[in-house]
């Protein structure tokens, strides 16, 4: 069992309290957003797909957890400016490595949501807002 | 601080009865023994119990009703006796009204079916609340959809109490049930049973009481409580898990249809038809939960033995202890009534911090046992704005002792998640 200093490492403390793009995204092409049911952590990214398929921007809003809300930091700042190849490259098990500390089954669906919704959203198109 | 040393040792239960328990000895972490508080979750055993159920087992074993071999009279005669036990236990007129289901969730589930479907007509009212567990809104969600039927819901106070006038308003001919927690799981709320169904009842309508949180923790008696139907579960009474009661009064269960078909709850089976039998067989098809209920049987030795009245005073200053020092806390909101209104647990959650990190905290630093979520009651937490809180409950083998531990783990946790004004390592200019 991971004591609390290895799940709570300063690099996933400094996500928590000093985000990669925390907030909404007014030119956003598309979004999504998902909650767990188990504890009701709650993550929505917006994002901005090119017509080449690059992230050019994206932006997450959320509530829970520090592990739910520390890990959707990582990955927007991972995913910043890549492609949704990429994307549908980057695993799960690639989101648990990038977290870093060793995570019990219950924990890793906190740490797996926004990975989850970011790989829905950029097949969600916003029905208005961003040009395609 | 410590809470524990101001506590009135003459309302607290022997320290003692905590060597009955062979769990609460071990050590959760290296140099922590186990402080459990998630006892409205599910209990822990004694030794009393653990023992009942591995003699049954090495002893007197065999399907019930069935054999004329000796040990299927054997396991009969325990399995029917468990039953009479847990008549006496909830005061109910006879053996027959007490049904061995699954669980509570099962209880109601069979209520919901078997009363709902055969009574229930498009327009009818189910009158539930606000702070019932998930298992006592989604069956009647489930039958309500099925029978045309609406469900009203009572709100709660500001403080987290039923809002009884509500309750009078709410309350009509067309109400034909009431289906309502002795004790939320969530507030720890006590709710006036006694004064609901003496009002429903002038209404026309049957009262089902969820009674899971208090028929382990508080003397329950379905006479004179006049209650149509309860349902509880074996575990969170130190009982085994999958053993749960359905009492229900004769005349109703009587008219009521059978909801499983199957093995045992049968008079006469014909290629295209069948009989069903007398209570209580008619509403435990297949092979029953034999060990669990005799298990729970052994529970309710053990529980008579100490007492309801003095588990629930033993509780009663473990809440106010932690009711109290919870208060003094900046930023940490219990949710629920004053202690006088509640039984033993306290749910909290906090502004900044999520119960996560509390659960995660007191678990991998202190040893401490506590729930984080919305203890399947996600439309009490909607309602009070938050989707996530922590719950401490209470059982007689905490001691004041093990309320400081959680105050000791929760100042920890705070000064943990306190803003420090961190800073990431930028890896882009934006």
């Amino acid at each position: 069992m991971p004591s609390e200093e290895e799940l709570y490492q300063e690099h996933v403390l400094d996500h928590y309290e000093d985000p990669f793009h925390r907030g909404t995204l007014e030119s956003a092409t598309h979004a999504h957003e998902d909650k767990n049911p188990l504890c009701g952590d709650v993550v929505r990214i917006e994002l901005k797909l090119n017509d080449e398929g690059k992230i050019e921007n994206l932006y997450f809003t959320g509530d829970g957890c520090v592990i739910s809300q520390a890990s959707a930091s990582m990955l927007l700042e991972e995913l910043y400016g890549k492609t949704v190849d990429d994307l549908k490259d980057f695993s799960a098990a690639d989101m648990l490595t990038l977290y870093g500390p060793r995570l019990t089954p219950n924990r890793q669906k906190c740490c797996l949501l926004s990975w989850k919704v970011l790989q829905s959203a950029v097949h969600s198109p916003l029905a208005e807002g961003g040009e395609s | 601080m410590s809470a524990a040393k101001t506590v009135d040792q003459s309302a607290l239960l022997p320290e003692s009865l905590r060597d009955d328990f062979p769990i609460l000895s071990r050590d959760i972490l290296e140099g922590h023994p186990l402080v459990f508080l998630d006892n409205a979750a599910s209990t822990q055993r004694p030794r009393q119990v653990i023992d009942a159920i591995s003699n049954v087992y090495e002893h007197d074993y065999a399907n019930v009703h069935r054999g004329i071999h000796t040990l299927s009279e054997r396991s009969t005669e325990l399995y029917e006796l468990a039953r009479e036990k847990v008549r006496a236990f909830v005061g109910a007129k006879h053996a027959r009204e007490v049904i061995f289901t699954p669980g509570t969730t099962a209880s109601i589930n069979l209520v919901a079916r078997s009363w709902g479907g055969a009574n229930l007509q498009p327009g009818d009212e189910i009158l539930t609340t606000v702070m019932e567990h998930h298992s006592n809104l989604v069956p009647w969600q489930q039958i309500a959809a099925e029978t045309g039927a609406v469900l009203r819901h009572v709100p709660i106070t500001e403080d987290g109490r039923l809002d009884m006038a509500a309750f009078d308003q709410l309350l009509s001919e067309r109400t034909k049930l009431v289906a309502v927690c002795s004790i939320s799981n969530t507030l720890g709320t006590i709710n006036p049973i006694d004064e609901i169904t003496s009002k429903a009842h002038a209404a026309g309508a049957l009262v089902l009481v969820d009674a899971a949180q208090s028929v382990p923790h508080m003397p329950v008696d379905v006479l004179k409580s006049d209650v149509d139907f309860l349902a509880f579960s074996g575990h969170k009474m130190l009982g085994p898990s999958g053993v749960g009661i359905l009492y229900g009064k004769e005349s109703l269960l009587d008219a009521m249809p059978p909801f499983l078909g199957g093995g045992s709850m049968i008079n006469e089976v014909r290629l295209d038809s069948f009989t069903p039998a007398e209570l209580p067989a008619k509403f435990e098809a297949g092979t029953p939960p034999i060990a669990p209920a005799i298990g729970m049987s052994a529970a309710i030795d053990y529980l008579n033995h100490i007492g309801l009245e003095a588990i629930h005073r033993h509780e009663q200053v473990l809440t106010q202890l932690a009711y109290d020092a919870l208060s003094q806390i900046e930023g940490l909101r219990i949710l629920g009534p004053a202690p006088k209104h509640r039984a033993g647990l306290v749910s909290f959650a906090f502004e900044r911090i999520h119960a996560h990190e509390f659960a995660q905290v007191l678990n991998d630093q202190f040893g401490v046992a506590v729930r984080a979520g919305h203890h399947c009651t996600q439309p009490l937490h909607a309602l009070l704005g938050i989707s996530a809180s922590t719950r401490a409950s209470f059982y007689f083998y905490n001691q004041p002792e093990n309320v400081d531990c959680l105050l000791e783990g929760i100042s920890a946790v705070q000064s943990m998640f306190a803003p420090q004004g961190r800073r990431r390592r930028r890896k882009h200019n934006s």
